[in-house]
């Protein structure tokens, strides 16, 4: 017990002495929050639209007008030539190319029916949906709006051959549970949180280790009767306790910047992380054992990190992988405590029901301490 | 700096001793069966050219390498079952430095003196002794990053002796220091073989070579030649402790 007291007050003379540590333990949290919050939401603001009006009548004005009026769109361009907008989705002038076919409004009022064509770039497959989803919308309204019209003024034959393609309107109105203002500030917040502690873990610890061994303090260490557990310990305990500091600090910034909703009990998210830091951290022990340098280090550390990121559902939901993506999601801990702390905060989780991603997070805390420390040797073969 | 002991080293007990001690790596053999033994307070030399398997040996006796065959035992422990206990019993001082720069020289000793155990009053009563030695006092709060090397090795040599080990081994303590620094250096390791701490010490410098009270050098993992300096040269017909060596070494160098 001395001796991992010891071990400790050097750790953290170490870790307060070093100039970089404050501000990053500081100033990680704030950036993280204060930045990539704002960039790592999917609301698209405007796309930039050709329209190519073919008919120029009131209808399409009509049309083109509500577009227009939702703030979603901007019109870099009017034309009445296709090819113009092609161009202009290849120069990327325009992501998004509205057709209105000469002939819509009198299609509309003969037929009770009209085409318009939609041309999306769809390099980035987000946008292109949602301004697809929202394309959609604009023109379904218009279509009902256009269908009452066309009831009281079109002669008989168009209302019946209206009635017999069975086009009867159906109106949806979604409503949003637990985050019903589809706020992505607090929709990505826990998940950002995640990325914070999960950084400050497994970078610091990995880097701090390996350095022992780099500068050749490690050999100094193995020839003292420090024990193998003593010394893991001494080394994990202090990344643990600054992790647990940021999530806190964290927390408090979200619900005083943000307004974060705090549903659940915050008592579950430290239980939580109290598990997920072991994870991090034996990670971290892990990527040092095998590595000889900070530089590898960070290398791996940052691979491993970039994977476990990308394939946790922070910014791509898990549903939408492809199955065996899906599989490999089960075997990564970032995923757990996301969905953990994301179910507690906005939809106010009990323990009941996260208690599935929680033993998860158990075993794999288990089961990368016990490589971890089979990998940590003292002696050398 | 002629020993004036006059203790003849074969009447003490030995405190190192190892039989056909062996490390195979994959491709080759790095010790190549090294039998010898260490007299309690000897300052024993342990000499070779780069790659010799010094620094190997020296781990395998430190418990930071296992062997591959072979006995030894260190402190009356034996380096395969009782690695742990060596290591309360032995000081080492590698060639890459072995304190940390970024703690100053209290919290250096009070780390190292913490980790062998030392209650918090010998460790405030050896860290006064020990700057008053070195004369360091005025340095107590420095940030070891701050003093000259020679100063650091000394420091380093100081600290490994802190838990009063029976052995202390060191790897090259005098590389890259000048030569005032080295004889001081001397002086302190006379100092602790003196009161009884058995010193095993590597060095590529001969005329370091020439004040141990034995001498062996290792040449391709076999220990080639053991003996006094004195010796040694009358063995090899050689006026100096440098003409011994490149004798034996050439072959291999």
């Amino acid at each position: 017990m001395r001796t991992i007291a010891y071990l400790l007050q050097k750790e953290f003379v170490q870790i307060f002495r070093n100039k970089q540590m404050l501000p990053i333990i500081f100033g990680l949290p704030i950036v993280q929050l204060l930045v990539l919050i704002h960039a790592a939401t999917f609301e698209v603001k405007t796309v930039p639209t050709h329209i190519v009006d073919g008919d120029k009548s009131g209808a399409s004005r009509h049309l083109v007008e509500r577009f227009v009026s939702t703030g979603y769109f901007t019109v870099v361009q009017f034309s009445e030539s296709m090819k113009l907008g092609e161009e202009d989705i290849k120069r990327r002038k325009a992501t998004m190319v509205l057709v209105i076919p000469p002939g819509f409004e009198k299609d509309l009022l003969t037929r009770g029916a009209a085409k318009v064509n939609i041309i999306l770039n769809a390099l980035d497959g987000g946008i292109a949906g949602i301004a697809q989803s929202y394309a959609a919308m604009i023109i379904a309204g218009y279509s009902q709006e256009i269908q009452t019209e066309i009831m009281s003024i079109a002669p008989p034959s168009a209302q019946t051959q209206a009635a017999a393609s069975g086009n009867t309107m159906l109106a949806v109105r979604n409503s949003f549970w637990y985050n019903p203002e589809l706020n992505y500030k607090h929709f990505m917040l826990p998940g950002i949180l995640v990325l914070l502690v999960s950084l400050v873990g497994l970078f610091l610890s990995s880097m701090n280790i390996v350095k022992e061994k780099e500068v050749g303090t490690i050999e100094q260490l193995n020839v003292t009767p420090i024990k193998k557990y003593q010394f893991i310990i001494g080394k994990l305990v202090p990344f643990w306790m600054i992790a647990m500091f940021e999530l806190a600090f964290g927390l408090t910034l979200g619900k005083l910047i943000f307004n974060t909703p705090i549903v659940g009990n915050v008592g579950i998210i430290f239980l939580s992380a109290t598990v997920y830091m072991i994870v991090v951290l034996g990670l971290g022990l892990f990527v040092s054992t095998v590595t000889e340098t900070q530089q590898q280090a960070m290398f791996i550390a940052w691979f491993i990190m970039i994977i476990f990121v990308l394939m946790s559902g922070l910014f791509t939901p898990i549903e939408s992988m492809p199955p065996w993506a899906q599989v490999v999601t089960l075997f990564n801990p970032v995923a757990y405590f996301i969905e953990i702390i994301r179910r507690v905060l906005l939809k106010g989780a009990t323990f009941g029901d996260i208690e599935r991603q929680w033993w998860s997070l158990v075993a794999y805390a288990v089961v990368i301490i016990m490589i971890a420390v089979r990998r940590y040797r003292k002696v050398s073969d | 700096m002629e020993t004036t002991t006059t203790i003849k080293p074969d009447e003490r007990e030995s405190v190192i001793t190892t039989e056909q001690l062996t490390k195979r790596f994959a491709k080759f053999i790095a010790v190549d069966a090294i039998s010898f033994s260490v007299k309690k307070g000897e300052i024993f030399g342990f000499l070779g050219a780069n790659g010799a398997g010094k620094t190997t040996a020296m781990k395998m006796l430190t418990g930071l390498l296992s062997p591959s065959s072979g006995k030894a035992s260190v402190a009356g422990f034996d380096v395969y079952k009782q690695a742990e206990r060596i290591k309360q019993n032995i000081g080492y001082m590698s060639q890459r430095f072995s304190l940390y720069e970024d703690l100053t020289i209290a919290e250096n000793i009070r780390f190292y003196g913490g980790v062998y155990g030392l209650s918090r009053t010998t460790i405030a009563d050896k860290t006064g002794a020990l700057l008053q030695r070195l004369q360091l006092e005025h340095a107590r709060n420095a940030l070891i990053s701050s003093l000259p090397l020679g100063w650091k090795q000394k420091l380093a040599f100081s600290v490994s002796l802190l838990h009063e080990p029976a052995i202390i081994f060191l790897d090259e303590p005098t590389g890259g220091v000048d030569p005032i620094t080295r004889r001081q250096f001397w002086e302190l390791i006379y100092e602790a073989a003196s009161e009884g701490v058995t010193v095993f010490v590597t060095t590529h410098y001969m005329d370091e070579a020439e004040y141990c009270d034995r001498v062996s050098i290792m040449v391709n993992g076999r220990i080639e030649a053991l003996d006094s300096p004195r010796g040694l040269k009358e063995r090899f017909h050689a006026s100096t402790m440098d003409e011994v060596f490149v004798t034996l070494a050439r072959p291999s160098a």
